[in-house]
């Protein structure tokens, strides 16, 4: 008889199942570090159609109900890091005749910055009514862009699952995420001919500012500029 | 000219009925308005609320909700005006007939409310179309409402068919049309409309 509402698959079964299942498919696991610990799996753009379809129709998995998407946006992370590096250093050293010029290795700490290009993610939440999954906890998928400027396409999931219609048209509208092969990809919430995405964190509200009484922090902030502005 | 109170009461003892036929028109004009049945948000249950059995707006003559603008005198903005949506809330006023009011209701129709710091919400319809009524509260119990309508009805009932303050449907000269704002690419253009904002408080 089948088990109802227990936890079906762990994360690191459902990553073997596709990867036996779909071949040349790469699913990394993100580890969630809470105390949820609700660890989610990255899917290479590429494959992701091949791996969606599986989930769906697969008989142990059955994840036939989408629950939500959202859209997440990560900036460009400059990274600090510490690194020894050996270098050869003129030095005077005492030779046979007197004082001499040498090289010598030398490990000097030195600072490097680097820059991690920042990217669109988009967040999947499945559950399986087949399997009365409601109860357990979500399947989490996420797939990333290439970068957050021109390389901004992903793979539409709404041919598989209906129910992404709306939310990747909400996430093509606040995000600007691109997805190839959604039926109708319009703006949602904002209107035809607006050019900005609101959700993304380096977007600049239109200066709308009017008076608060008691304006504290970020709306001081933004009170000051105005005013300054005027 | 007004006829003096006593004098009318008196008269009114004889069984004369004296008036003016500006108290007439405006006795009229009050006591039936009839605002136009379209809600924007949480708003809107409250007017709901007001118009049914409990409150019972028909007592003062409001009970007409007409699906169309042009058999509308009174416009309630019941909620939260999205920049989205306010060039239609604007286009609905300039297809009303003249004499028109509006009456804003909720903190987010007369100034953006909870929504005020975000950047998809018009804060307050007022900076579009003159407000003749501003109802404060989150949303406003049916009495605001009652007491927002009584108050529309003592500014009908006070204005005088000439001279300066006169109705805008007896001025020839006065516009009855607001500029329908347009969707630009970042918000509004314009943000406001210079002739109606800001309010200038007599």
């Amino acid at each position: 008889m089948e088990e109802h509402g227990v936890a079906l698959k762990t994360v690191e079964e459902i990553k073997a199942a596709i990867e036996a299942a779909v071949p040349g498919a790469r699913v990394t696991m993100v580890p969630n570090a809470s105390p949820s610990g609700q660890h989610s799996l990255l899917l290479e753009p590429a494959h992701a159609l091949a791996v969606a379809k599986f989930l769906r129709d697969d008989a142990e998995l059955a994840l036939d109900f989408l629950s939500n998407v959202t859209g997440v946006d990560w900036l460009d992370k400059e990274i600090t890091e510490k690194v020894k590096v050996t270098k050869q250093v003129p030095k005077e050293v005492d030779g046979p005749d007197g004082k001499q010029v040498q090289m010598v290795d030398e490990t000097v700490e030195e600072q490097r910055k680097h820059v991690e290009p920042g990217y669109l993610e988009a967040v999947y939440h499945f559950f399986s009514m087949k399997k009365k999954s409601a109860a357990a906890e979500p399947v989490v998928l996420r797939m990333r862009t290439k970068n957050r400027t021109d390389q901004v396409e992903l793979p539409s999931f709404t041919p598989i699952w209906r129910s992404a219609d709306f939310q990747e048209r909400e996430i093509f509208d606040l995000y600007g995420i691109v997805f190839t092969g959604h039926p109708d990809l319009r703006r949602l919430l904002m209107w035809e001919g607006f050019k900005d995405h609101p959700m993304r964190k380096d977007y600049v509200e239109p200066d709308d500012f009017e008076y608060e009484p008691t304006a504290h922090d970020k709306v001081l902030q933004r009170a000051t500029e105005h005013k300054s502005r005027e | 000219m007004a006829v003096e109170q006593e004098l009318k009461i008196e008269l009114g003892k004889q069984g004369v009925f004296v008036t003016t036929i500006e108290e007439l028109y405006n006795w009229g004009r009050r006591n039936s308005v009839w605002p136009m049945q379209f809600g924007l948000a949480c708003c809107a249950i409250e007017m709901i609320a007001t118009t049914m059995a409990r409150y019972d707006l028909a007592r003062f003559g409001a009970e007409v909700f007409r699906p169309s603008p042009r058999q509308a005198d009174l416009m309630i903005i019941s909620g939260t005006v999205t920049k989205k949506m306010a060039p239609q809330v604007v286009r609905l006023y300039n297809q009303m007939a003249e004499p028109k009011y509006v009456i804003a209701m909720g903190a987010c129709a007369i100034s953006g409310g909870p929504f005020k710091q975000g950047y998809n919400v018009l804060k307050g319809i007022d900076r579009y179309i003159p407000v003749d009524v501003h109802i404060p509260g989150c949303p406003p119990r049916p009495e605001a409402l009652l007491q927002a309508f009584i108050t529309l009805q003592k500014k009908i009932d006070e204005q005088s068919l000439t001279g300066e303050n006169r109705p805008r449907h007896l001025d020839a000269e006065a516009q009855g049309e607001f500029p329908v704002p347009e969707q630009g690419e970042h918000d509004l253009v314009p943000p406001s409309n210079p002739g109606v904002w800001p309010v200038q408080i007599k």
